[in-house]
């Protein structure tokens, strides 16, 4: 499934900096609490699960219910130590994957 | 003003306050949610902290960050952020893992809020105690449940 990401990593971090990761997924997030025109509920459709690690070490994960609001956005933080790639990996209902590699080079 | 009517006049709407049946209800499952995450440990006020606006003004997209205090080192770090609400269809908002390697124990996201009502968020760390701090907020316009 295509889906778009808007993921900010500074690209030449300093060895041992600490920085801080952004990533947005466009999702809809539906909550499976609200009606559609003929007052059934629309079936719960969100992502569930977020991963980053770095080089197969895993720096950051989260687990997500419908109270995230739409397009799931997150901020944390990583410390650089050499480089490498990251990989960031949401998951949700209907099978839903993504995975999305941002390659960093430690000055 | 003396001490004592000063007492009676705070103390009169907290106890309106926890007349309120439904209020009272779910506060209870709030706590319920909390027992079940902490597994065990009590969580204490304190060395975490919740970032919200007071008052929300669209409660489809509430920024929060959430900042415990903690080295992040190998032998001292925070292991788990969790945050819990009061009143909307389910307690649960979101958990984050984190290990050393993220450096610093801070995370941001944007959540949905139904209905003016308590926040928690919680850290819990490498010793096994827990962080916690409750926030109350204000919604003027609630996330759309009815679409």
């Amino acid at each position: 499934m295509a889906a778009r990401t808007l993921i900010h990593v500074p690209p030449n971090p300093k060895r041992g900096e600490v920085v801080e990761i952004r990533a947005t997924l466009g999702h809809p997030m539906e909550t499976g609490y609200r009606p559609d025109a003929e007052g059934r509920l629309l079936p719960r459709d969100i992502v569930t699960a977020f991963s980053c690690s770095f080089e197969g070490q895993p720096v950051f994960s989260a687990m997500l219910h419908p109270a995230i609001a739409a397009n799931p956005y997150l901020a944390f933080h990583w410390r650089a130590e050499r480089s490498g790639t990251l990989l960031l990996r949401w998951e949700g209902d209907r099978g839903f994957v993504h995975e999305e590699r941002v390659t960093v080079k430690v000055a | 003003m003396t001490d004592r009517s000063r007492r009676l006049l705070l103390g009169t709407p907290l106890l309106a306050f926890a007349a309120l049946p439904t209020a009272h209800a779910q506060s209870t499952e709030l706590d319920a949610a909390i027992r079940a995450w902490a597994a065990g440990a009590v969580p204490k006020d304190g060395r975490v902290i919740l970032e919200i606006a007071p008052l929300v003004e669209n409660g489809n997209a509430v920024p929060i960050t959430v900042r415990a205090d903690s080295p992040m080192t190998v032998a001292e770090h925070v292991r788990e952020i969790a945050v819990f609400n009061e009143k909307n269809p389910q307690r649960d908002v979101a958990r984050f893992m984190l290990t050393p390697a993220s450096g610093r124990a801070q995370v941001a996201t944007r959540i949905r809020l139904a209905t003016s009502q308590q926040l928690v968020a919680l850290a819990r760390f490498s010793d096994g105690s827990i962080g916690q701090h409750r926030v109350d907020v204000l919604v003027t316009l609630a996330a759309c449940i009815e679409g």
